[in-house]
């Protein structure tokens, strides 16, 4: 069961292009993005993403984001404001899964 | 005789008493409140007994909590990342108030006196101002947007900083107005500020230029004092992950010393002078630095990548005399008033870690789910938390 969101996840990418290497990260690793999602990203989005010092990441806040400019906003940050670029932390392909991720399962 | 009287009543009470210490008389000078930032529970604990004694629950996003206590120990004040202003009673484990009194909080402070109760807002930013009591509002202050480094200051005043704006606000809650006072400007983008334990101080950490903001606030009129001006974010050695927070900063040997934004150091200001002192080398960026009382030592937990490591400096040579690993994720750490134990909490572990501070072992350790703050009620008697 722990796998079903990341299996979802891939055969719902599959409809997008290009995409991501979801296969390439492992259970494992899925499962440490999404307590970093919660727990890390969380000390500024809040755990419900409602934001704090960080913007709101809700259903609404992200209505019109791309998948691809949030993971560029995940790997590079925002200059100027007190997000970081996370590149040394996480690789391209879970950027990306991080903002699909954001966009198909909002907390609220 | 009257002894006789008291004694027998004692004895026959005693023996009325169940088995269960809902009827034993009890002190709240050993409790505290451990948050379990994903669950919106917080653990009632006993620290002389390393023991939990109960799981509250039902208080919100906890993701950013902090406690304050009533000034006899008896209530705990809960503010959460969505609003959410709890009271607890700390005797029988009960919430005995809550209100959701704005979108996005990010701490609070309880007056000198116990009689108010402020909360610091992202959503709407400013401050709201409660009866100690009842949780019903007595003043609202808009302040232009987000507010960090919310403090009280003796009698019945709160200052605190806008992060949007950097102004510094003071407001005395005395008389029957509330008189509210603009400091003047912090600096660019203020991540947070904290207050000096003598209630002398109040110095704000600037994530948006360089240098720290200070300002007298035994003076009738505080103004703004930047200094180690050519310390900054822009010589971050890498990106900063989590915002340091200066709540509980040490002040040690005549020294502050300061989490530095973004960099992989401690830094050692003198506090007659404000120069910098020295400079420590760490294993990653600080987010707390926390003197352990009765002690030359200041232990320090860092953001992640780092966040598995505690280490602790001695102020006299500033030098780090021990680098332990306690567990994944350490968030927090609260010393016993009198500084023999640190408690610890990691995140990632679902622990809390008991460390003897002499000999730095750990003594005890207790369950909990991920575990962030941990507020002991001695706090109540401390200015500016």
């Amino acid at each position: 069961m722990r796998n079903a969101p990341a299996l979802c996840l891939a055969a719902t990418l599959a409809g997008f292009a290009p995409v991501p290497a979801a296969a390439e990260i492992s259970a494992e690793r899925v499962e440490r993005l999404e307590h970093m999602l919660v727990q890390d990203c969380g000390s500024c989005h809040g755990l419900v993403r409602k934001g704090g010092l960080g913007s709101p990441l809700t259903r609404d806040a992200l209505a019109h984001a791309a998948p691809e400019g949030l993971a560029a906003i995940i790997l590079d940050g925002i200059p100027g404001t007190a997000m970081p670029p996370w590149r040394a932390l996480l690789t391209e392909a879970e950027a990306l899964w991080m903002a699909h991720h954001l966009l198909m399962e909002p907390r609220e | 005789m009257r002894r006789f009287l008291a004694t027998l009543a004692l004895s026959a009470s005693l023996l009325a008493a169940p088995a269960g210490a809902e009827t034993a008389p009890r002190a709240t000078g050993g409790l505290g409140l451990v948050i379990e930032r994903a669950t919106g529970s917080v653990l009632l604990v006993d620290r002389i007994a390393h023991e939990v004694i109960s799981r509250i629950e039902g208080l919100g996003d906890l993701s950013h909590a902090s406690v304050t206590f009533s000034p006899d120990e008896r209530l705990a004040y809960v503010f959460g990342r969505d609003g959410g202003l709890t009271q607890v009673d700390m005797l029988t484990g009960a919430i005995t108030a809550r209100v959701l009194q704005g979108g996005n909080a990010i701490g609070g402070a309880i007056s000198d006196d116990g009689a108010l109760v402020a909360v610091s807002n992202y959503e709407p930013g400013g401050v709201r101002v409660f009866d100690a009591e009842t949780l019903e509002m007595v003043a609202d202050i808009p302040s232009g947007g987000k507010t960090v480094g919310l403090v009280d200051l003796p009698n019945r005043r709160f200052a605190w900083t806008v992060w949007e704006t950097g102004t510094v606000w003071l407001a005395d809650l005395s008389g029957e107005v509330p008189v509210i006072t603009d400091l003047g400007q912090a600096g660019l983008n203020p991540y947070d500020a904290v207050l000096s334990g003598d209630g002398r101080h109040y110095i704000v950490g600037l994530f948006g230029e360089k240098g720290l903001t200070l300002f007298d606030m035994w003076q009738d009129a505080p103004e703004p004092v930047r200094f180690l001006s050519d310390y900054g974010r822009e010589d971050a050695e890498m990106p900063v992950y989590k915002m340091p927070h200066l709540q509980g900063w040490a002040l040690t040997e005549g020294q502050f010393a300061l989490p530095a934004v973004g960099q992989h150091a401690l830094l050692w200001v003198e506090r007659a002078t404000l120069a910098q002192a020295g400079r420590t080398a760490l294993h990653g960026q600080p987010i707390f630095a926390v003197a352990q009382p009765g002690s030359p030592y200041v232990w320090v937990n860092f953001a992640l990548p780092h966040n598995d490591t505690l280490q602790v400096l001695d102020s006299r040579t500033h030098e780090v005399v021990a680098t332990l690993t306690p567990g994944a994720a350490v968030l927090h750490m609260e010393f016993s008033p009198r500084g023999h134990e640190l408690w610890v909490s990691s995140r990632d572990g679902n622990r809390v870690f008991v460390y003897d501070t002499h000999s730095r072992t750990v003594k005890a350790e207790l369950e909990a789910q991920s575990p962030s703050g941990i507020f002991f009620t001695a706090r109540a008697h401390r200015t500016g938390l």
